[in-house]
């Protein structure tokens, strides 16, 4: 793996398997007298098998598949929530997840206190975000409402400071899991700017996307996933087009059994 | 700005040390975040409500006064300045009650974000003590004026305090966590906890004293750590000296076992138990 030393993201060989009880056992009261019984047996699943790929500084990537494929795995896994149970795992730089509106967020408090919260969240202390907290503000358009609670916003107002918050603390990857664009059209042509200006910094972006336009528009590459195996990885016009009929193939024939 | 350096900070999956050394140097990196969780609950509480501050004051004297009626007055119970007793107790145990159950009130918060993005789920253990340890602060306060409006002279040993507080919250921490571990995966958890914490209040003396207890339970409250701990919090205020070197030791003791046990559970455990489905 030296030879990619500047890569973004490198993943090798990387299995992650959890392990479950056999029967879904809620309590613990029922947990406690099967265990003394000797009645408690795991199984496995396995969310990602043996994924091997290179994700270089700057690369925008598009991650498609079908529900349960693995996606949401996967970035767990580079966003270090999930350690691998096999293989290798290095990212270069500090990963953020692009986090949806009402996350650590609360109502009863003002917008500042929620970037304040939020940006902890992320990792960043109180004082990085009172630097950032200006241009938050300009960005999401908010500076009058930034000390009125946040429960005084209409949906669009939140998301748009969720999204300013998200990338104002310009990670080197950003994790995007379908919420790419919000607030009106305006807005969202300001935030496809943020993310062409991201692209030129050499930032690395991910998008988890069922919408393959979606895709085909942010993205120069992207890998399908599929029962936790990357089926392809190549340009997003190509891969999104053979998913596409993959897609419609095996919709058409599970309707018909 | 510690973590602004693009490209210094690398995360290496194989370069992974000792489960419980990786979650304290996580909890450490995240202790902003403590601070501004703990700063959130407290502002939520207080902000809409005019009575937030003065309610966390007046509900233990509330409780008090009830306590009073029922052990003093009606059951004539033998303890000088009955209040103030039970006061001492009450406040450090609603503490450590608090603390504990608020944790594991959490585990679906914590459940949510984690999904979405790092964070050390200790995180929400330290902050329910953190806002545990805010309202036992504001709750001094009652305490105080009650010492001194019913006569009780000034000591020296109120001094100790903050050393007591620091004890109980090493053990709450403790117990925090492996209430917080286990909600993480079972769902009837919290109630159950809520009901031994109910019974354990009335093992540990707090409305009566020990030597009223008879000789044959005597060892019940004896090998209950809580004792301990709460004598240590009540010898300064309410006797007016320190707690004895015995009283000390089983507290402290308590209280670092508690805290490694808590801790070596919550980090082994929490990855599985707290993954949610």
């Amino acid at each position: 793996m030296a030879a990619e030393a500047d890569a973004a993201v490198e993943l090798a060989g990387v299995s992650v398997s959890y392990r479950i009880p056999k029967e879904a056992v809620q309590t613990f009261k029922e947990y406690a007298i099967r265990k003394l019984q000797g009645r408690i047996e795991h199984g496995e699943l396995v969310a990602l098998r043996d994924a091997t790929l290179t994700i270089g500084r700057g690369e925008r990537v598009g991650v498609v598949g079908p529900n349960g494929a693995g996606k949401s795995t996967l970035f767990r896994v580079i966003a270090r929530i999930r350690r691998p149970s096999q293989g290798r795992v290095i990212v270069r730089g500090r990963v953020a997840p692009l986090l949806e509106l009402g996350l650590g967020f609360h109502g009863e408090l003002t917008g500042r206190e929620n970037v304040i919260l939020h940006g902890a969240v992320m990792g960043y202390s109180r004082k990085d975000m009172e630097a950032r907290m200006d241009s938050i503000a300009a960005f999401a358009e908010l500076e009058a409402f930034l000390d009125a609670p946040l429960r005084t916003y209409s949906t669009g107002m939140a998301a748009r400071l969720a999204f300013a918050v998200a990338t104002d603390v310009d990670p080197d990857v950003l994790l995007v899991d379908e919420a790419l664009s919000v607030g009106d059209e305006r807005f969202q042509a300001k935030c496809h700017e943020r993310m062409a200006g991201f692209r030129d910094r050499g930032r690395t972006f991910l998008l988890v996307s069922h919408s393959l336009p979606e895709v085909v528009e942010n993205c120069a590459r992207a890998i399908w996933i599929s029962e936790g195996r990357v089926v392809q990885d190549g340009p997003a016009d190509a891969v999104c087009a053979a998913y596409h009929a993959w897609a419609r193939g095996d919709g058409a024939s599970e309707a018909r059994s | 700005m510690t973590r602004q350096n693009p490209g210094a900070e690398v995360y290496d999956s194989a370069r992974q040390g000792l489960l419980f050394v990786e979650e304290a140097k996580a909890l450490w990196r995240y202790r902003h975040l403590v601070s501004e969780l703990v700063a959130r609950d407290i502002k939520v509480r207080y902000k809409r409500s005019v009575l937030g501050v003065a309610w966390t004051m007046l509900s233990p004297l509330l409780n008090m006064l009830a306590m009073t009626w029922v052990f003093s007055l009606v059951m004539r119970m033998d303890v000088k300045n009955f209040p103030v007793y039970f006061l001492t107790g009450s406040i450090f145990w609603a503490f450590f009650a608090g603390a504990t159950s608020h944790a594991a009130s959490l585990t679906i918060d914590a459940m949510e974000i984690t999904k979405r993005v790092f964070i050390p789920r200790s995180v929400f253990v330290v902050s329910a003590v953190g806002v545990a340890l805010v309202n036992l602060v504001l709750s001094l306060v009652p305490l105080f004026l009650i010492i001194v409006g019913t006569g009780f002279p000034v000591h020296a040993s109120w001094l100790f305090v903050p050393v007591a507080i620091l004890i109980g919250a090493l053990f709450t921490t403790g117990v925090g966590l492996v209430v917080f571990t286990m909600a993480s995966r079972f769902i009837d958890v919290k109630e159950t906890y809520l009901v031994l914490v109910g019974a354990w209040f009335f093992v540990t003396p707090i409305v009566y004293t020990p030597s009223l207890v008879p000789e044959r339970y005597r060892f019940i409250v004896r090998y209950n750590p809580m004792t301990y701990l709460v004598e240590v919090f009540r010898a300064p205020l309410y006797d007016g000296w320190l707690p004895g070197p015995n009283t000390l030791a089983f507290a402290s003791l308590a209280a670092v076992v508690a805290l490694a046990a808590g801790w070596l559970f919550y980090s082994s455990r929490i990855e599985e138990y707290g993954r949610g489905s």
